[in-house]
């Protein structure tokens, strides 16, 4: 079997005294999606967000695709790794953080261009087909202002995807919509799925958890509690955490 | 003897080239101190402190003392060290440095203002600290501050009269040119304010303009 794509050893990270992450270990095949789970403060937020060391870690390892993310080094080189790393790693946040001054399209072909990826038109033509894939080939010269949260998310799915990533990051990316407006998001992430994206997913949406990935991981208190397939941790769960959790957030 | 504006014709010519030397004068200010704004606004919000301190130490000399004390340090104090700056020129550094420092600290609250997300959005694409700055974080802030920068514009018109004092032929100089020869104070002080109420009613009209371009998106 070849190398996870993702591995993760003894992960800690402490916000001052604070112990977020108390020892994590993981690994990611490609292809794979996993689903982060678990109450607010478990740590899976944190944990997603070292993996592109929007946090830095306290201690411990993260691999991604054979590097080791949070090495030691000086201020610049450590600058170039982790800009070199996180072309490779797209993130998808909660409140999108598009950037209303550039139209849809503009915010598609931001990185690409800046980043000298591709010339123009190049970037154009790519970005017109990530915004078709996500629906929204008729709103690319909106302004985030013009769009609803679900339109913004698929925006921001489809800037994230104009780096041509790796592995794709979901920080809870249908937390702060309404509730109508998650279908079309969540059917965005399941087409990345099924073209065996790497996914990792930290969501309060166990429905569609269980639906899409086919790893799931209940945090509670900084620790991976229970994982495996998503056939076992929802229907069947071991641990007296993952069953309270569960029946709490299914009688609601 | 009462007002008589009928002899301001006969010193059209000397009023328009004031003019002129103002606009040239405030219109390169405004350039530089916006410009220079950004940059030492960025600077400000250095990590290093070797490099935030010699900003912070400049802007407060630059804000503590006076606009004619500082025009007369670059334009008489420059020449002992061997630097002889034509008067306009010590008139544009002098309103550019001082209006920039007003200006960098408008951006920097703006800057620190913008949504943290949109810094990270940025570097989670892998853009550079520098790419996301320039991209993302910088116009934002700028549109948000065009307000309050067109006020600093509007002052900086006014106070470019300052540079009167160092022999630049602008319109307050012009005007003192006018009254010398014609002894009629009045009329001419009048006509140089007309002036000066004009040309804000037109820079007033432009950052109108610029407010609504520079937040469009909303």
């Amino acid at each position: 079997m070849s190398e996870p794509i993702v591995k993760i050893r003894g992960l800690k990270k402490n916000f001052g005294s604070l112990q977020v992450l108390k020892g994590i270990d993981m690994d990611i095949d490609q292809g794979q999606i996993f689903a982060l789970i678990g109450a607010s403060g478990s740590g899976k937020s944190t944990l997603l967000r070292t993996i592109n060391q929007l946090e830095e870690v306290t201690e411990g390892e993260i691999w991604f695709d054979g590097e080791l993310v949070n090495q030691k080094l000086p201020h610049r080189q450590r600058e170039a790794h982790l800009n070199r790393l996180r072309q490779n790693i797209g993130m998808v946040f909660q409140h999108f953080n598009l950037f209303p001054h550039l139209t849809a399209i503009e915010n598609v072909t931001m990185a690409p261009l800046m980043l000298g990826r591709v010339n123009k038109a190049e970037a154009i033509e790519q970005a017109k087909k990530l915004l078709d894939k996500v629906g929204l080939s008729d709103r690319g010269d909106y302004y985030p202002s013009k769009l609803s949260g679900g339109q913004k998310q698929r925006v921001a799915i489809a800037r994230s995807l104009a780096m041509n990533p790796k592995l794709m990051l979901f920080d809870e990316v249908t937390s702060a919509l309404d509730p109508e407006l998650v279908g079309e998001v969540n059917r965005v992430m399941k087409a990345l799925a099924e073209e065996d994206m790497t996914m990792i997913i930290v969501t309060h949406d166990l429905r569609f958890a269980e639906d899409v990935s086919d790893h799931v991981i209940f945090m509670a208190d900084g620790l991976v509690v229970e994982e495996g397939p998503p056939s076992l941790v929802f229907r069947a769960p071991q641990e007296d955490r993952t069953k309270s959790f569960l029946q709490q957030v299914f009688n609601d | 003897m009462g007002l008589d504006f009928s002899i301001l014709p006969a010193y059209a010519d000397i009023l328009w080239k004031g003019t002129l030397w103002t606009i040239a004068l405030t219109v390169l200010s405004m350039v530089f101190s916006l410009a220079g704004g950004v940059v030492f606004a960025v600077l400000q919000l250095n990590r290093h402190a070797i490099i935030r301190w010699p900003v912070a130490g400049f802007a407060w000399l630059f804000m503590g003392t006076p606009l004619l004390l500082q025009l007369f340090l670059i334009y008489f104090g420059l020449v002992q060290i061997g630097l002889d700056l034509n008067a306009f020129v010590a008139g544009v550094i002098a309103l550019s440095l001082h209006f920039a420092v007003y200006n960098s600290e408008i951006i920097r609250s703006a800057i620190v203002a913008v949504d943290k997300g949109q810094y990270e959005a940025a570097r989670s694409l892998g853009l550079s600290q520098f790419q996301a700055m320039r991209k993302a974080i910088v116009p934002q802030a700028v549109a948000n501050v065009t307000p309050a920068l067109g006020n600093m514009m509007i002052a900086l018109l006014k106070e470019s009269a300052l540079v009167s004092v160092i022999g630049v032929m602008e319109l307050t100089l012009s005007a003192q040119r006018a009254i010398s020869d014609s002894f009629r104070p009045f009329e001419f002080y009048i006509a140089a304010g007309a002036i000066y109420y004009v040309l804000n009613l037109g820079l007033e009209q432009a950052v109108r303009v610029a407010e609504r371009r520079s937040a469009q998106y909303r």
